[in-house]
């Protein structure tokens, strides 16, 4: 193998890259909040809405996990276009990845509430909740518990699937790893780089998570199960 | 003496089966009534009954001055009236003992975080278990769960107190601990409605006795008098518990 490789000429770009780094954490970080919190209505609809609703919230789910996520991007991206509403690419992108994310987080908030043993509904039932009460305190708390670590795994991964949303030219990390290999010719160099900083960006959010995790699930914390 | 819980011919199926076939009996405050008889002979559906819990499709079931068979049953009110205990304790897992005691008196009576720990020691105190208040139910014993599981339902300050089988689930030992926590409440005037195997706390605690059979009531009997029995079938049923 006789390829030089040639990192220098990627100096003059740190900036850039750092920008790139922080518009994918503000992307994923506002996709994984309206998210989780999307998901978890769909899922609580799902449970215990309407028959009309569980259907509308079914159909909905089965279509975003049966096409691909770059095909949806698109189809968010050029749908606003066509309603006639002027979005910059950015929020066009966390749009299409909430669109993406909610259905997968319903699926798994779904898991989690059906975990939660009809007894304890009963049972809060019994002292006087509401079913407001009784879903927050005693069906959701639980279930996020339960399935804390699949929703990580589905948030990590909607952080490095942001990189698709390169292709309606958001200015995430990814894009610019695009111009800069563009400007530079040193491809291979730039997504050596870029690819590294994915997996450095991949350990903080789990860090973060766990941290998160730990101050929340207060139960896991005191008899050291873990998360 | 006005009746806490009246019921009158009350009729229950699941499908075909009928459940409650013509049920009646009354409930005095202060009084302690022990159901017992096989399982299947409606004792529990009888006792969910009066909480709501299950449906009735005919007859009448007045509980504090609510009529459960109403069309208007205000629930939660019905629900600040009575407490129930279940034999799977069903204490919420992410919660610590006090929690699990505050949750209720916090959500619904709308009391405040300091009163309500105060509210949660105290009951737990009553149930003997004032040292457990920060642990977790896994970390307790079957009995112990239980007994947090009516200090849960006490806190709520209920007017009737219903017992699901509560010990049904515990070795002989812990068993013990737990009865002997509902003989206190007994004696403290607590009005009682408890579905129980435990022939000799029957005996000892309940004011009455109801043998349910086939869905109906078929015997009534004071405490004392168990081991004396009228009717043939109840004397097998006993006999049958040495």
């Amino acid at each position: 193998m006789t390829y030089q490789f040639e990192f220098s000429s990627l100096l003059p770009y740190w900036r850039e890259f750092l920008d790139g780094v922080w518009l994918t954490l503000q992307l994923s970080a506002i996709s994984t909040v309206l998210g989780f919190t999307g998901g978890a209505l769909c899922a609580i609809a799902r449970a215990d809405g309407p028959p009309w609703l569980k259907r509308v919230v079914g159909a909905y789910v089965e279509v975003i996990r049966n096409t691909p996520l770059l095909v949806q991007v698109f189809l968010v991206y050029f749908g606003i276009a066509v309603l006639g509403i002027r979005v910059d690419a950015n929020l066009a992108a966390v749009l299409a990845l909430v669109v993406n994310v909610v259905a997968y987080t319903c699926e798994i908030m779904r898991a989690g509430i059906e975990s939660v043993h009809k007894a304890q509904v009963e049972a809060a039932e019994c002292l006087g909740l509401n079913r407001r009460q009784t879903y927050w305190h005693v069906i959701l708390r639980p279930a996020i518990e339960r399935v804390y670590p699949a929703l990580v795994s589905q948030y990590v991964l909607l952080m490095l699937a942001s990189s698709i949303t390169s292709q309606i030219s958001a200015e995430e990390l990814t894009a610019v790893a695009n111009r800069i290999q563009s400007d530079t010719f040193r491809s291979f160099e730039t997504y050596i780089v870029v690819g590294l900083l994915y997996l450095a960006l991949s350990f903080v959010v789990r860090w973060a998570f766990w941290g998160f995790g730990m101050l929340v699930f207060t139960r896991r914390r005191k008899l050291g199960t873990a998360l | 003496m006005s009746a806490v819980v009246k019921l009158t011919d009350v009729h229950k199926s699941f499908g075909p089966l009928k459940v409650l076939n013509g049920v009646s009996f009354e409930v005095g405050r202060g009084e302690v009534v022990a159901m017992i008889g096989q399982s299947g002979s409606g004792k529990s559906t009888a006792l969910r009954c009066i909480n709501a819990l299950e449906k009735i499709e005919q007859g009448s079931i007045e509980v504090c001055g609510h009529a459960i068979h109403g069309e208007k049953l205000d629930k939660r009110a019905l629900r600040l009236d009575v407490g129930i205990v279940f034999q799977s304790y069903n204490l919420f897992p992410h919660l610590t003992a006090e929690q699990n005691i505050m949750l209720a008196p916090t959500c619904v009576k709308g009391i405040g975080r300091r009163e309500a720990r105060e509210l949660a020691r105290d009951c737990l105190n009553r149930v003997g278990l004032a040292d457990k208040a920060g642990h977790y139910p896994e970390q307790l014993s079957g009995g112990q769960q239980q007994r947090v599981a009516i200090a849960r339902s006490l806190a709520m300050q209920p007017k009737v107190m219903l017992f699901d089988e509560v010990t049904s689930a515990l070795d002989p030992q812990l068993t013990g601990e737990v009865l002997r926590v509902m003989e206190d409440l007994a004696r403290g005037g607590m009005t009682m409605i408890l579905v129980t195997h435990e022939m000799g706390f029957a005996r000892k605690v309940a004011t009455h006795v109801i043998y349910m059979r086939q869905g109906k009531v078929w015997e009534v009997l004071p405490g004392h008098r168990l081991n004396d029995p009228d009717t043939p079938e109840l004397r097998e049923f006993i006999g049958s518990d040495l």
